[in-house]
């Protein structure tokens, strides 16, 4: 376990396929289930309304980071905004981007989510790799890897 | 995305972010790791070994108690401070959930691309 999530998927279809479908607003909203008022812009905030059966009321807010064609698109956002009354700009938001690469029979997306917490990189893999039943061997290392540095 | 799963685990939401700050010091780390392992722990057992003063590591400890990661007890005229895995295990059934939402947006995101 980790703090960073990653998500990596083949998909039988050109780069720049895959490259419409995340940039451009409208298709990004056919697939993610969000009208987006307007066109992704870098450095500008995305506003638009949930489609999601159910959940119309709930608003999508991102800050479009950045667009290298072909290559990578980023934003940040406030993952699981759900509570209309709770004004979520507060807290530090997380950055999601989206790495393409052309394969011999389509494109790999990488997709990372990161940001969850301010811990050092070195150290949060550490410090969530973590289930129920590793509890004490899990803190062990983190306890051997800290103290070795101090 | 799915909006279920995100609903469910908006009542935890409050309590998420300060865990993570929590967590987020080389000291309260190690001081994690000395009081999961075993027995609750007084103020002078987890300052001992350390550079820290004993005002310094009452401190940290606090942020932890804060959060619930730590919670600590008098016994005489002593605290003692015990490890609580509640707090971390929290983090880790929202990230699991976010992961979750994940996969299927992305499989959205596949058949819409190959169609």
């Amino acid at each position: 376990m980790s703090d960073r999530i990653e998500k990596r998927i083949e998909l039988k279809a050109p780069v720049s396929r895959v490259w419409r479908a995340l940039t451009d607003y409208r298709e990004f909203g056919e697939w993610f289930r969000v009208k987006i008022d307007g066109p992704f812009v870098p450095g500008e905030v995305s506003r638009g309304q949930v489609t999601y059966p159910g959940y119309e009321y709930l608003k999508w807010e991102a800050v479009v980071q950045k667009m290298e064609p072909q290559r990578l698109f980023s934003f940040t956002w406030h993952p699981s905004a759900i509570d209309p009354k709770v004004d979520y700009s507060k807290e530090p938001p997380t950055l999601v981007e989206f790495r393409l690469e052309k394969t011999a029979n389509g494109t790999l997306l990488v997709m990372t989510e990161s940001g969850f917490d301010k811990i050092p990189s070195d150290r949060r893999l550490q410090a969530f790799r973590m289930n129920e039943g590793g509890w004490t061997e899990q803190m062990k290392n983190i306890e051997n890897h800290v103290t070795s540095r101090s | 995305m799915s909006q279920a799963g995100r609903s469910s685990v908006a009542s935890k939401r409050q309590s998420r972010a300060p865990v993570f700050a929590a967590l987020g010091d080389e000291t309260r780390l190690l001081l994690v790791a000395k009081l999961c392992s075993g027995q609750p722990s007084s103020i002078s057992e987890l300052t001992e070994g350390s550079r820290l003063t004993r005002q310094a590591i009452t401190k940290h400890l606090r942020v932890l108690e804060n959060v619930g990661i730590v919670r600590s007890m008098r016994t005489g005229r002593e605290s003692r401070f015990q490890f609580n895995p509640e707090p971390i295990q929290g983090i880790k059934q929202y990230l699991d959930l976010v992961s979750e939402q994940w996969d299927q947006a992305l499989s959205r995101l596949k058949s819409f691309v190959e169609e």
